[in-house]
């Protein structure tokens, strides 16, 4: 068993859609073909070339039939794994799988959510847990509250801590021209906003906005043909520990470090020799913990790890560069706008918010709560 | 085989309509198993007992949910001292005041209605 080989497949294409608040009864079918057209066209292939497509998504029940029904085309590889917003990083796995196989060559991996302008409560559908449900937990807010308190018990991590990772996160999007919630906040005022689930106020949750995305992916010769440089595939890794976050076995580690350790073997890298990190930050214990899972620092000390600035614009490591979830964009689920935005980074695409050294990108993303996770270990043309 | 008789949600609920905090036990693993189930999850074995709780735990993980109109409540992860963890809440003591590595006890709410009985918690030394 070799498993997937480091670098030999390239994301080669990356497009957003429409952000924010998009028009009237647009779908969520819309933004993907929004995505993938622009992500076509940012590499330079055609929709003729695509035998490969990958979607989950909210809205609809089998939206990989819908999508494929909508672009009209025959996919020879199609996949639709549904883990909440990590999917995206576990289709890169299973679409470089396939291309690595000859089962295609071109797969677009898209998504598209349209949960601002319908509501969240019709974007999508809860399940009921007998052992859960009746206590009422805001879900999934609660959740990550609970791994929240952990942590704070365990470590002495603050709220300030926390508020520390909304704030960084809001210097960057006010960097990014697209991001949604620019304006200047402090400490003061994510500790101060209204109470959802204690610890977190609004402002340690991250955005409800509609918005989708495409990824292309190839293998690494026929990335070298295209318009812009190749971001290679150099690893990938997953790790799912519990559905229900009462199933989870310690809410102060999650399935990061598992997903993380399998991607930095692959890659043949550690967390010292990312230059970024891009990871799905629903709320702000969750930058906390995957920086510790991922081995960005010491598990315990994330609290002190985030702070003084040290993962804003100008601090020790940039992580999540576009504004994340919690001021970018978080249209349900999260998991492909990491990507796009490590992609875009590497090769030093991003204006007033490039990173300086941008050789090698950590993507993690984050599904359910904290319960499904997948990294993906992105590098430009100087790690293959 | 015939069908099996009754499922494992069935059966935990109606030894909490009998005051019980029931779980399963599997012998194979030589742990506690929760929620209730047809598997083991540590062995893949079919074979599991059921136990009833003392009903003594140690509260592991809290928050108070904000909800948009009514007011703050609790809602805990307990870890029962047979080696199982359930959702849950800590009653009669304000909910800001249930903290981690709270001793507590559990009893039985019974919503009424269509509702099943759930187990709750109140503050050991109460």
């Amino acid at each position: 068993m070799d498993g997937l080989k480091r670098g030999s497949t390239a994301i080669v294409g990356a497009a957003e859609s429409d952000l924010g608040q998009v028009a009237d009864e647009m779908s969520p079918m819309d933004l993907c073909a929004q995505g993938i057209s622009g992500a076509l066209a940012d590499c330079g292939l055609a929709m003729k070339d695509v035998d490969g497509l990958f979607c989950a998504m909210t809205q609809q029940r089998m939206s990989i039939i819908s999508l494929i029904e909508y672009l009209g085309i025959q996919p020879k590889f199609i996949g639709s794994s549904m883990t909440g917003g990590s999917s995206f990083e576990f289709h890169v796995a299973q679409a470089a799988a396939a291309i690595e196989a000859g089962l295609c060559s071109v797969a677009v991996i898209a998504y598209g959510s349209t949960q601002r302008s319908v509501g969240r409560k019709q974007a999508s559908q809860r399940e009921v847990n007998p052992y859960e449900t009746p206590f009422k937990p805001f879900l999934p807010t609660s959740a990550y509250a609970l791994a929240a308190s952990r942590h704070m018990h365990q470590y002495g991590t603050t709220r300030e801590n926390l508020a520390e990772v909304a704030v960084a996160a809001r210097k960057w999007a006010q960097l990014n021209p697209v991001a949604w919630e620019k304006k200047p906040l402090t400490v003061a005022d994510v500790l101060k906003a209204r109470m959802i689930s204690h610890p977190f106020t609004v402002r340690d949750c991250c955005l409800v906005t509609d918005g989708g995305g495409a990824i292309v992916m190839t293998s690494a010769a026929r990335a070298k043909s295209l318009k812009k440089p190749p971001a290679y595939v150099l690893g990938c890794g997953h790790g799912v520990t519990h559905m229900n976050i009462s199933s989870m076995p310690d809410l102060t580690i999650t399935g990061a470090k598992q997903s993380g350790e399998v991607a930095y073997k692959m890659a043949k890298l550690s967390a010292k020799d990312c230059d970024m990190v891009q990871l799905y930050d629903a709320f702000t214990i969750n930058t906390i913990l995957f920086l510790e899972d991922l081995g960005f620092c010491k598990k315990g000390e994330g609290g002190a790890f985030v702070s003084n600035g040290n993962i804003a614009p100008g601090g020790g490591l940039p992580v999540n560069t576009n504004g994340g979830g919690l001021s970018y964009c978080h249209p349900g689920m999260y998991g492909l706008f990491i990507l796009i935005e490590g992609v875009r980074q590497l090769r030093g695409e991003c204006g007033e918010r490039q990173v300086r050294k941008h050789d090698v990108a950590m993507v993690h993303g984050n599904g359910g709560v904290l319960s499904a996770q997948a990294s993906v270990i992105l590098g430009g043309g100087a790690t293959v | 085989m015939p069908n099996a008789t009754t499922s494992p949600l069935a059966t935990y609920i109606s030894h909490l309509e009998k005051g019980e905090l029931a779980y399963q036990f599997s012998p194979e693993a030589n742990r506690a198993v929760f929620f209730p189930r047809v598997l083991c999850p540590f062995t893949g074995s079919d074979k599991l007992e059921w136990r009833i709780s003392t009903g003594r735990g140690t509260v592991y993980a809290t928050t108070v949910v904000y909800p948009a109109e009514g007011a703050p409540f609790n809602v805990a992860l307990v870890d029962c001292d047979e080696g199982f963890r359930l959702m849950s809440r800590v009653e009669e003591i304000a909910p800001e005041q249930v903290t981690i590595g709270m001793r507590v006890k559990f009893r039985v709410y019974r919503p009424g209605g269509e509702e099943a009985p759930i187990p709750v918690f109140i503050p050991e030394a109460a």
